[in-house]
């Protein structure tokens, strides 16, 4: 039900009991928040949101007070504004003066709110926390001094992902943000997804950059230098640039790498390829077998973390497969190094993603073969754009170059297998070419094309008949594993992405980019399927002459030990 | 014993159920001895209240017990709450058979043999006695005054507080019969929760615990929410300091809590009641679980309660101790086992509560009127207090006074009356300055608001509010702007961190007392930084209580805000010329050595934490003013006086 709420002066529509933050929003009212969060309970913690009612002694906090009936609200009157910049310089009077060293410099919420509120005075002194920085996990950093604890990443870790690893500790002046017994990061149940860097408005949250080591890496004589780029990083770059967001911008991407001084550029859905590939294998054996239980898969790190931790150790269910880039990673460092007569040790692989996680992933020892890393490095979407930018290359400027051969051709099903339910439809078809020896026509499959956190699949095709489900958002796989376990529901296979929406929602992505940015990199990935002319890895001609050369069939003793981690699956890990 | 055949079931039967039948000869007899009316051997009351035990009243009940094994004696020994005279404690009262009940002040353990010797045969001892109780059926003692008529109670309108201090708090059977349980008792048999309530909306009770919310109203909100399982909660995470009201209820009549909460979840709809209690409160914890134990043995509580379908379960969570779960909201998420910081209002904990349920959290002392209201109905309860503010409140005063302890008015008493009259003045003659009413986020009242009546308009009026009932009064060798950094640094340290205004504001602000209670610093620019801090300390007082999340936060800056209106020369002193008139503030008392009466004993230079003393021994000592902090050790251990304080 509509109804009239005047705010200055002025008579707009609003639902009755909606947040009168929700009503202003909608009616093109800003005011400003910093802890307020879309679908979570407002929690009122910043009170930056404070609005004038009349009849009301005190201000009211917008995000949480219902519109319930008339009501005469200012929302800039300069009792509102001096007591928004009181609590702005209230911030800041506890923050280090450190912006210009600071990794959100430019794209910082509170540098952002002091400007609009024009604090240019110092009028609050005094103490100022003092804690240590915790960069005890290998992807995340948290900087509690510069938090101010609005409570987003406490808030997203709990109700959204169902993890809380981190939470508020001690009260008052001491309160602060951290993991149990405020521990550092790498001894909690964090599952570096990096949601909390993606929510946090200040630079007290960040990922561990590694530029550095790629930058030496890149100018050392002996080292061949590769870059495995990936398709959701692609689409989602261009939102760093300034430009409109779901632009593919792998061509450039190519270029730029190239152009900084990378010795090869491959992509990520190569090594998609040939996961789909073991992962249908490992389903049909399974299913000969007459094995109840449902593959899970394994690509995401964060889902893979949390399986170990709460299992204490890998599940049995869990795919055997190396994630894609480790088993590009692999190829690279064995098939690829001797083909080209490099020493394995001077080879040095850099994971260009929008992943947090697989930065604590690469350092597992169950991904290093003979002694090296599958992956040296692994970087985010915001790395990535930081280091073409650190190196001068003017985007606008170059031409658009194509991945190099033979580990940059890879199928469209390997490009989507980072999105909620990709890794399921390319499985989808594969299944199918397996059993007719021919691709599904439209290889599109509408009904894992959808926002749905768990999306269902029934495949069928004469006997084999296969349930299978894919899942995103770390708490739903936990409900999906519950019932499982149950026995209330059954599958024979689950996709599991900790992020929402898949990768393209990853902790890595651009900051501070509104939501329907999800929606166009989404829609280019489909576009990107939909154009291309391979849809299935069995197609893919590179997979194969790699079959014929090198790995076998799937099932072989060679795919067995480079593509798999069976021989040292539950010690390792 | 004819009296054996007399339980707390036959009490129940005789007294709450079949109130139309002759009571017996035998009950009659048996309630006189409950009631204390006559009894058959000497009866010594020992006030074993936390305040009691505080003062030694175990080491005096151990004395007694002792006292009576060596010497045969068969008396009864009853351990009470505590009666309010907190000055006075350890309290013994005694009742020889056929005399009135006694009561003697501070009994130490060295007192007990003579005061018994002396007692026990009918002589009292005049030294230490207080006075004795009415007794229609006693003998009264010669020459002692009656309690009643002492200035204590006679100003005082005990109706919460009734039996605190007189009955036994472990025994159900004196609860009944003193008339407890008759309230729940015809209500749950003749009238709907709806009567109840209306009852209670009549009269008029406001939440005691500071809100002052028509009690009636929220259980009525409660009881036309939708959903079928609902909550009572009664508030007793009492935290301020210097206040412990529902801490002597609880420990001095726990019954009479239980019956206000029976009747309050009636009425409200609920079945299912915490008791949300301050951790530290072990004698209340260990008083309220026996009688919520007992009560549920007699069929008091529990399942079907005395037949009338009503079911009620009581169950009691301790806190942590953090101040802020006296806040509602905080306290809700702390008995669901979260992090107990404030959630947003609304919605209101009577629309979505504790695990999300309708709720209702009452105070204590407010559940406590409730069974008054109900056995004497709505217009008895309004002849005390005022029209707007009616019945009784309880307060906990404390302070420079003569007589500091639990005091029940009827509300629209004025400050004078109570600081004057019933606590007999200030210690030693002294001035009054102020009086901190409303626990630590409350205002100071001064000498121009002695007369005002205490009741929720007149105190809003003049910006202050009731509180839960702590009264802190200071007399005139106190700092104003030391009492606002105590206050403001006990309330900075209790916030519980969520809402920033009040998080960083409430330490800005102590920051800024300090800055102006410490001692200069020349040579930086920490004095412009002073200026600067005092001249926002209003704005930001504003800020802090129009925009935080809780009413800790609201009314944080209130302690500050009034002695700034008030006191606001002492402020300036301290500001301007770096002076603390009463020399409470250790950074600006400047101490300077006498040469003529130092004897270069060495002493003080000796005691000095700074070295800020020199001199050789014999010879005179000098201070030197850069080094000195101000402690005023010096002072202190100066045989010779020589140490003067500028």
């Amino acid at each position: 039900m509509l109804i009239d709420i005047e705010v200055n002066g002025k008579i707009i529509k609003a639902k009755k009991e909606e947040t009168i933050l929700s009503a202003l929003q909608r009616n093109g009212l800003n005011v400003p928040t910093l802890c307020s969060m879309k679908d979570l309970m407002p929690t009122g913690a910043c009170r930056m949101c404070a609005v004038e009612i009349e009849g009301f002694q005190g201000l009211i906090p917008a995000c949480s007070f219902p519109v319930n009936g008339w009501m005469r609200i200012k929302t800039h009157s300069p009792r509102v504004v001096t007591a928004r910049k009181t609590i702005v310089e209230l911030l800041l009077s506890n923050h280090p003066d450190d912006c210009l060293y600071c990794i959100r410099n430019g794209n910082c919420k509170l540098q952002n709110l002091a400007e609009e509120m024009n604090v240019h005075d110092r009028r609050f002194f005094g103490s100022k926390k003092k804690q240590k920085i915790d960069n005890s996990s290998p992807a995340i950093v948290r900087e509690p001094d510069k938090c101010i604890l609005c409570g987003r990443c406490v808030r997203y870790c709990d109700e959204v992902l169902g993890i809380a690893a981190i939470e508020f500790i001690r009260r008052g002046t001491h309160a602060t943000i951290g993991p149990e017994f405020n521990k550092s990061l790498n001894n909690s149940t964090c599952i570096h997804c990096g949601q909390c860097i993606m929510n946090c408005p200040t630079g007290a949250l960040h990922e561990k950059t590694s530029s550095t080591k790629v930058s030496k890496a890149i100018y050392h004589p002996q080292k061949h230098v590769i870059a495995i780029t990936d398709s959701a990083m692609a689409v989602s770059l261009a939102e760093e640039f300034g430009l409109r967001a779901g632009k593919d911008m792998s061509g450039i991407v190519n270029a730029a790498l190239r152009a900084i001084g990378f010795d090869a550029v491959f992509d990520s859905a190569f090594g998609a390829d040939l996961y789909v590939q073991e992962l249908v294998y490992e389903l049909q054996e399974r299913k000969r077998e007459g094995t109840k239980q449902p593959l899970l898969s394994g690509h995401c790190p964060a889902w893979m973390k949390h399986a170990r931790q709460t299992s204490g150790n890998l599940p049995d269910d869990i795919t055997t497969a190396l994630p894609p880039h480790h088993q590009l990673g692999r190829i690279l460092k064995t098939y690829y190094a001797e083909k080209k007569n490099i020493d394995p040790s001077d080879i040095f692989i850099v994971s260009l993603n929008t992943c947090t996680a697989k930065k604590e992933e690469i350092t597992n020892n169950a991904y290093v073969n003979g002694g090296f890393p599958n992956i040296d490095v692994s970087m985010t979407t915001r790395e990535t754009a930081d280091f073409i930018k650190l190196h001068g290359i003017d985007i606008h400027q170059i031409e658009e170059e194509l991945t190099d051969l033979p580990f940059g051709m890879a199928s469209t099903a390997g490009k989507i297998h980072t999105l909620a339910g990709g890794l399921t439809e390319a499985v989808i078809r594969n299944l199918f070419f397996s059993a007719k020896g021919r691709e599904l026509r439209p290889p599109r499959i509408t009904k894992l094309r959808n926002t749905k956190s768990i999306k269902e699949y029934l495949f069928k095709e004469g006997e084999l008949q296969l349930k299978l489900i894919a899942v995103n958002g770390i708490k739903e796989a936990m409900e999906v594993m519950e019932e499982v376990r149950l026995g209330t529901r059954s599958a024979d296979f689950i996709e599991v992405l900790a992020c929402r929406d898949g990768c393209i929602g990853g902790g890595g992505q651009p900051l501070r980019q509104p939501a329907e940015n999800v929606k166009s990199r989404r829609k280019a990935l489909y576009d990107i399927d939909n154009k291309g002319s391979i849809n299935v890895a069995e197609k893919n001609p590179e997979i194969e002459e790699l079959a014929n050369r090198f790995l076998g069939a799937p099932g072989s003793k060679k795919r067995a030990t480079m593509l798999h981690i069976r021989e040292i699956k539950k010690a390792a890990l | 014993m004819m009296m054996s055949t007399i339980t707390t079931d036959t009490l129940i039967e005789e007294l709450l159920l079949n109130t139309t039948l002759e009571i017996s000869a035998d009950l009659q007899n048996h309630l006189r001895k409950l009631k204390r009316i006559s009894v058959s051997k000497p009866v010594i009351f020992v006030g074993s209240g936390t305040c009691g035990h505080i003062s030694g009243a175990q080491e005096t009940l151990q004395a007694i017990s002792h006292y009576l094994e060596e010497n045969k004696v068969d008396a009864e020994v009853v351990e009470t709450g505590c009666i309010g005279m907190c000055w006075a404690e350890p309290l013994v009262d005694i009742q020889l058979p056929g005399r009135s009940r006694i009561s003697y002040q501070k009994v130490t353990p060295d007192l007990v043999t003579t005061l018994l010797d002396a007692t026990l045969n009918f002589n009292c001892d005049q030294k230490h006695i207080l006075g004795q109780y009415k007794n229609d059926a006693t003998e009264p003692w010669e020459n002692i005054p009656h309690m009643e008529d002492l200035l204590y109670f006679k100003n005082q309108h005990r109706r919460i507080l009734q039996h605190c201090g007189k009955i036994n708090p472990y025994n159900l059977e004196e609860y009944i019969a003193h008339g407890g349980f008759k309230a729940l008792a015809s209500t749950l048999l003749s009238n709907t929760p709806a009567q109840v309530r209306d009852t209670v909306i009549k009269s008029g009770l406001r939440g005691r615990g500071g809100g002052g919310y028509l009690s009636g109203k929220k259980w009525e909100a409660a009881a036309l929410a939708a959903g079928e399982q609902k909550y009572l909660i009664c508030n007793a995470d009492e935290s301020d300091p210097g206040a412990f009201m529902d801490r002597a209820i609880i420990e001095g009549n726990p019954h009479l809590l239980i019956e206000g909460m029976a009747l309050a979840a009636y009425a409200a709809g609920t079945t299912k009641s915490y008791i949300y209690l301050r951790s530290s409160y072990e004698l209340a914890c260990e008083r309220i679980l026996k009688a919520i134990n007992d009560c549920k043995e007699a069929g008091l509580l529990g399942h079907n309660i005395l037949n009338s379908g009503f079911n009620l379960n009581i169950t009691i969570r301790t806190g942590a101790g953090a101040f802020v779960c006296g806040e509602e909201t905080a306290l809700i998420n702390s008995l669901e086992g979260k992090r107990g910081i404030p959630r947003p209002r609304p919605p209101y904990p009577t629309q979505q509560g504790l695990f999300n349920k309708p709720t209702v959290v009452n105070n204590v002392e407010t559940l406590a009127n409730v069974p008054g209201i109900i056995a004497g109905g709505a217009q008895k309860y309004k002849q005390a207090g005022t029209e707007k503010s009616p019945g009784t409140k309880v307060f906990a005063i404390t302070g420079k006074l003569e007589k500091s302890g639990l005091i029940e008015v009827p509300m629209g008493t004025t400050l004078r009356e109570i600081i004057f009259d019933i606590a007999g003045g200030i210690k030693k003659g002294k001035a009054f300055k102020a009086a901190q009413i409303g626990g630590p986020s409350g205002s100071c009242l001064v000498s121009e608001h002695l007369d005002t009546p205490i009741e929720y308009e007149s105190l809003e009026a003049i910006d202050a509010i009731m509180g839960s009932g702590g009264l802190v009064v200071v007399d005139e060798d106190t700092c104003m702007v030391d009492l606002a950094k105590f206050f403001i640094d006990f309330l900075q340290n209790a916030s519980c961190g969520k809402c920033i205004p009040c998080r960083e504001g409430t330490h800005r602000m102590l920051e800024i007392l300090e800055g102006i209670t410490r001692r200069p610093e020349e040579g930086n620019h920490k004095t412009l930084d002073r200026f600067k801090g005092v001249m926002q300390l209003e704005e930001l007082g504003r800020v802090i209580s129009e925009t935080s999340l809780c009413g800790l936060g609201k009314t944080a800056p209130k302690p500050l805000l009034s002695t700034l209106k008030y006191f606001s020369e002492e402020f300036e002193e301290h500001i301007y010329e770096r002076k603390c008139r009463s020399n409470i503030c250790r950074g600006l008392r400047t101490y300077t050595i006498d040469t003529e009466a130092c004897t270069g004993c060495t002493l003080c230079a000796a005691k000095c934490p700074e070295n800020a003393i020199i001199g050789a021994p014999k010879h005179p000592h000098f201070i030197v003013e850069d080094k000195c902090n101000g402690c005023g050790i010096c002072y202190e251990v100066c045989k010779f006086d020589a140490v003067l304080l500028k």
